[in-house]
């Protein structure tokens, strides 16, 4: 690691802590309305002012902190598991199955998904609390964002059935359940790390550009897309410097990713 | 012999990958299809809900919607129509889907183009810029210039190029350049370290011969690669871009024929645009593949 | 050196005087018009308007029989000199004005009038305009006496007859332009989809000036076609368009900071905003719910509970007047003033619901038998006011123990919960009138009809108030002596006060942004707000806002 990254980390750590002290911090609930100081300034009640509404922005950025920092991740692993099974296995056992997989990839990579995503939310239901839509947002980019992976993973799988160890446990009569799980898995684990790690800021910034577009978390919940939804008004923004904490926070984070990423070569 | 024997098998894999490209694009678009006509809100209009219509009128407005009800027996007409050159006519809009993709892919076309010039010169100069000066301070402002623009959602760049009124290529650009900047610049890296260039530069060979001479060629087909994918960033950037800039392109085509559910107009939005990043990755894979065949 | 220089430029000066001069004054009249469209417009065939953009050049560009006056809200000649309702309101017969001339260049004649109204009567157009004039099954019967008197008889009566005639505008029976052929202002001079429209001055306009100068004093018009309300009111700050039509409140905040002489509020405005509870039998909404939504008590009391006042000063920065029936302020004749103005109360709204056999205990409200009360809103996504308006009313509720979720549904599938599945529990929308007269909202009240949304297409009124509004909206239509249908109209509008069918929230107001480069304006709070008078409307010599080419 070099110092770089150690910084990093480092502040990925206190925003870690941050977002688990979150409900300890927050100064008032996220969707409590101040009707009388909407879109106030900062004050000692409001550390970062008011919004539309008359919520408190702070408690909201804490709020919305943790659902973006909690469920990127999570919707990470899940594109990660089908990325990994889906491309371990296409690189494995080869043949048409790859083709297959592969062509799927392909074809799922050219799709206009954001239209789509637009038909896919009309189809949930409609009676569920806040954070049930919200976890359901996440999941559908979760299992909508494996295609990247897919292909990098069933590349190094190629490379690990076509080496000598495999040839030998093949030889020895090893099952090919047994050789996926024992011998192909266990190879390409780094680079199962290594996406899962690259996803997590590509979840976050995919949940803020669906937010703004309207298609991401539901009101009253907030989430960094949600809160960057007033960047329609540079001028107001500029009056109102406090605003832009949510982006800074976001490309904070997002950047700390980047660099705390494993060696270049494997994310390639 | 062979080498005609050789060409001849080249024609003929691209003609079969051109095939398969195809079909793959047309599957696409039909599952795209498939996917609106099922979601709910087909055959719904806004319209609906004027107050002034009498209800023959409401009920005649929802026969016209059921034209499409049958979904295999629209995939026939379509695919029939498709095959004599005919792309159908938009149910939302009313005019002929040909004349409304005259319109609106050139200036995609136009902005990706553009924006995909800037971000290569930027991302090509800076990299190099960064190898070239060999200070640490001018490498580590390059690269954190590029993270942050990596790290910034595409939606809030959209949003700055709105109120400054740039163009929509600058978007684009902004969006594909950290991109490009990195992989040329662990390319470069990558080539500077290959042992005859680290042979020539011991022999005291000048920077620029051994750019031009042996880091460029060795790096060549990646670069070519590098293009195709860059070229599909770009594409499916602009798509959003163009949808909140409000620019008359084929974003806005997209985002317009989803909300009105307009199935003959998404089939032929999609196929065009599954066909342009399926066309530009497989340039890549192949450009990717012949540097490696080159290698052996 | 320098003292020729000064005398060459000096006398360079005088020579150009006369033309800087001129210069100055020929953009007293004429100069190019700039501003937005919100979407491309579906036709240019007038008789088939339906949205905003195609209705914006319907009213620039075509001519009609009677003007309805958007200031005074009285009707003008405008193709017709004289008119004449008779028989019931069954009959109309026009005097048309003579040596009119379409932009083409071809005649106007009685016989242009007869073509319009065969057309637009067609059933199988099935156009809202013609729809609005369609009362009863049977052919209408144009007749031409003479090229300027044409009379049109309807088989029943048509309550507010000549009213419609301000929609109406008259096709060319024989330009080989058709519909591009036009009789008002301006013409479609260029068309590029998706960018934008050029409107040129028709040089056939009837209308002239007091002066006896021909009208419209403009040049042209472009309209530009902008989806995105931010980029059009950037593009309203640079000075690249003179004039946003309708001004969100947001917006004209925004705007009044700093250009405080470019924005106008008209005041309230027609189009409100309201809630409602689905109450169709056969929507798969539970059997515990489906029976709070038909209590007009649990109605009123939502409708209590809601803080209006809150609404219209949060949501709408004090641009929107609490909203308590189906006619606004604005529309003076129709607008029933002796209805009581609901009270914020919740601890009334609580009463009522305890009357009503519901339990509130430890914040929370639930139903006789125990069901905790909740319910999901749903409202168009795209539209921030109406998700402020939800967020602030799930506050408002949950101080009566009343838990409210919001979805934001894109419109076409919002469209189909509320008119083929039912499948939803309450919807937000709003209502944007045109109208002033009742009769065009027969398909809301009707409880026969597609737009009773909380309850459509009855096949007999589910209860007696509904039967009641039917009764008082087939009477209303079926006479012609305003009292008389004022009357009954009023009554409507008290027993939906009374019921709470559909929960008004706030009416907006008009606001609309104009540069003051632009002579002439006064905004109205019938749309179009900002151009009704577009005729005398020209670009000033004040640079500060003009569009910049």
């Amino acid at each position: 690691m070099n110092p770089l990254q150690k910084v990093a980390a480092i502040i990925l750590c206190m925003i870690l802590v941050l977002i688990v002290l979150a409900t300890i911090l927050v100064p008032t609930p996220y969707a409590r309305q101040f009707r009388d100081v909407p879109n106030a300034g900062p004050s000692i009640a409001h550390p970062l002012g008011t919004d539309a509404l008359g919520r408190d922005f702070l408690s909201r950025l804490l709020y919305g902190t943790r659902v973006s920092l909690l469920l990127a991740p999570a919707a990470a692993l899940l594109s990660t598991v089908i990325a990994a099974s889906l491309g371990s296995a296409a690189g494995f056992l080869g043949g048409w199955f790859e083709s297959i997989v592969l062509a799927a990839t392909d074809l799922s990579l050219a799709l206009p998904w954001l239209f789509l995503l637009l038909t896919v939310r009309a189809m949930l239901p409609l009676d569920v609390p806040p954070m049930a839509s919200v976890i359901i947002a996440f999941l559908i980019m979760g299992l909508l964002g494996w295609q990247a992976s897919v292909r990098v993973i069933c590349a190094t799988a190629r490379g690990v059935r076509d080496s000598d160890f495999l040839l030998l446990a093949r030889s020895s009569g090893c099952k090919p359940a047994r050789l996926l799980l024992r011998h192909v898995a266990p190879n390409l684990r780094p680079l199962f790390y290594a996406q899962f790690w690259i996803s997590i800021p590509l979840f976050i910034l995919t949940e803020a550009n669906l937010s703004i577009l309207g298609l991401g978390v539901m009101e009253p919940m907030p989430s960094w897309g949600n809160l960057l939804r007033g960047f329609e008004d540079f001028p107001a923004l500029a009056a109102a410097p406090w605003r832009l904490v949510p982006l800074i926070l976001l490309v904070t984070v997002v950047m700390c990713f980047q660099l705390v990423l494993p060696s270049q070569e494997v994310t390639q | 012999m062979i080498k005609q024997e050789k060409a001849s098998k080249l024609f003929r894999n691209v003609l079969r990958r051109l095939l398969f490209l195809l079909c793959l694009g047309i599957g696409g678009a039909l599952l795209s299809a498939t996917f609106v006509r099922c979601a709910p809100g087909f055959g719904v209009q806004e319209r609906e809900l004027d107050p002034r219509w009498s209800a023959q009128s409401v009920e005649a407005l929802r026969q016209e919607q059921m034209l499409h009800e049958g979904l295999a027996s629209f995939y026939l007409h379509y695919l029939v129509a498709l095959a004599h050159g005919d792309l159908g006519e938009s149910d939302s809009l009313k005019r002929p889907i040909r004349e409304l993709l005259r319109q609106r892919l050139p200036v995609t076309g136009n902005s990706v183009v553009r924006g995909l010039g800037v971000a290569w010169l930027a991302a090509a100069l800076l990299a190099s810029l960064g190898l070239g000066s060999r200070g640490w301070l001018c490498e580590a402002l390059g690269t954190a210039f590029s993270s942050l623009l990596l790290s910034l959602p595409s939606a809030v760049v959209a949003m700055l190029a709105i109120h400054v009124r740039a163009p929509v290529f600058c978007p684009i650009s902004v969006v594909v350049f950290p991109r490009l900047h990195r992989y040329i610049r662990s390319l470069l890296v990558r080539s500077y370290d290959q042992p005859h260039v680290l042979a020539a530069r011991a022999r005291g060979l000048g920077a620029r011969p051994i750019f031009w001479r042996h880091v460029l060629p060795s790096a060549a087909p990646s670069l070519l690669a590098l293009f195709g994918v860059s070229f599909a960033i770009a594409f499916g950037a602009a798509i959003p871009i163009e949808a909140l800039c409000d620019s008359p392109g084929m974003g806005q085509l997209a985002w317009q024929a989803a909300l009105s559910r307009d199935v003959p107009l998404i089939v032929n939005v999609t196929l065009i645009v599954c066909l342009v990043m399926l066309a530009a990755n497989s340039f890549a894979d192949l450009a990717g593949r012949a540097f490696a065949e080159n290698n052996e | 050196m320098m003292r020729r220089a000064c005398i060459v430029f000096a006398f360079a000066l005088v020579l150009c005087w006369p033309f800087l001069v001129s210069a100055e004054s020929a953009s007293q009249s004429g100069g190019e018009l700039h501003f937005c469209l919100r979407g491309e417009p579906k036709t240019f065939n007038p008789l088939l308007v339906e949205e905003d953009a195609s209705e914006t050049v319907r009213y620039l560009t075509g001519g009609v029989l009677i003007r309805l006056n958007r200031q005074t809200q009285a009707l003008e000649p405008g193709l017709a000199v004289s008119w004449k309702v008779s028989e019931e309101g069954r009959k109309i017969s026009f005097r048309l004005r003579s040596g009119l001339h379409f932009s083409d260049g071809t005649p106007f004649t009685s016989e242009d009038v007869a073509y319009t109204m065969k057309a637009l009567m067609d059933p199988q157009l099935h156009s809202p305009t013609g729809d609005s004039f369609r009362s009863d099954e049977g052919q209408v019967i144009v007749q031409t006496p003479s090229t300027d008197a044409v009379v049109v008889i309807f088989p029943a009566p048509v309550a507010g007859l000549e009213r419609l005639f301000d929609q109406v505008a008259i096709l060319s029976a024989h330009s080989p332009k058709k519909e591009m052929a036009v009789l008002g202002p301006f013409y479609v001079a260029d068309y590029a989809p998706g960018s934008h429209i050029l409107l040129r001055r028709n040089t056939n306009y009837w209308k002239k000036d007091k002066e006896g100068k021909p009208l419209p004093y403009l040049d042209s018009i472009r309209l530009d076609i902008q989806r995105n309300r931010d980029v059009e009111l950037l593009r309203f700050r640079r000075g690249e368009i003179h004039l946003i039509n309708v001004l969100d409140a947001e917006y004209f905040d925004r705007l009044q900071k700093e250009t405080p002489a470019a924005t106008h509020d008209a005041g309230p405005g027609l189009d409100s905003e309201f809630l409602w509870f689905n109450q169709v039998p056969t929507a798969p909404v539970a059997e515990t719910k489906r029976a709070w939504f038909r209590s007009t008590e649990f109605r009123k009391a939502v409708s209590m509970a809601i803080n209006r006042a809150d609404l219209s000063r949060i949501v709408f920065g004090g641009h929107a007047q609490p909203a308590f029936g189906p006619v606004s302020p604005a529309n003076h004749f129709w607008f029933n003033s002796s209805l009581s103005v609901p009270q914020y109360d919740s601890a009334a709204a609580l009463r009522l619901l305890t009357q009503a056999g519901f339990r509130h205990e430890g914040g929370t409200l639930s139903d006789s038998s125990g069901n905790r009360v909740e319910f999901t809103v749903i409202t168009n996504s795209g539209n921030k006011s109406r998700e402020q308006m939800v967020t602030m009313i799930q506050q408002d509720l949950s101080q009566i123990g009343i838990k409210v979720n919001l979805v934001t549904l894109d419109f076409p599938s919002l469209i189909e919960r509320i008119t083929r599945t039912y499948d939803y529990e309450a919807c937000l929308l709003g209502l944007v009138n045109t109208d002033l007269d009742p009769n065009s909202q027969m398909n809301v009240w009707l409880s026969s009809a597609e737009n009773h949304q909380w309850n459509p297409k009855q096949s007999k009124p589910a209860t007696v108030w509904e039967a009641e509004l039917d009764r008082l909206m087939l009477s209303q239509a079926s006479t012609i002596s305003d009292k008389k249908r004022k009357a009954d109209w009023d009554r409507v509008q008290q027993i939906v006060a009374e019921q709470q069918p559909f929960i008004y929230l706030v009416n907006k107001h008009a606001m609309s942004a104009i540069s003051p480069a632009v002579v002439g304006s006064s905004p109205s709070v019938l749309d179009p707000h900002a151009f009704w008078n577009v005729e005398i409307l020209c670009l000033g010599s004040d640079p500060s806002m003009g569009a910049k080419k």
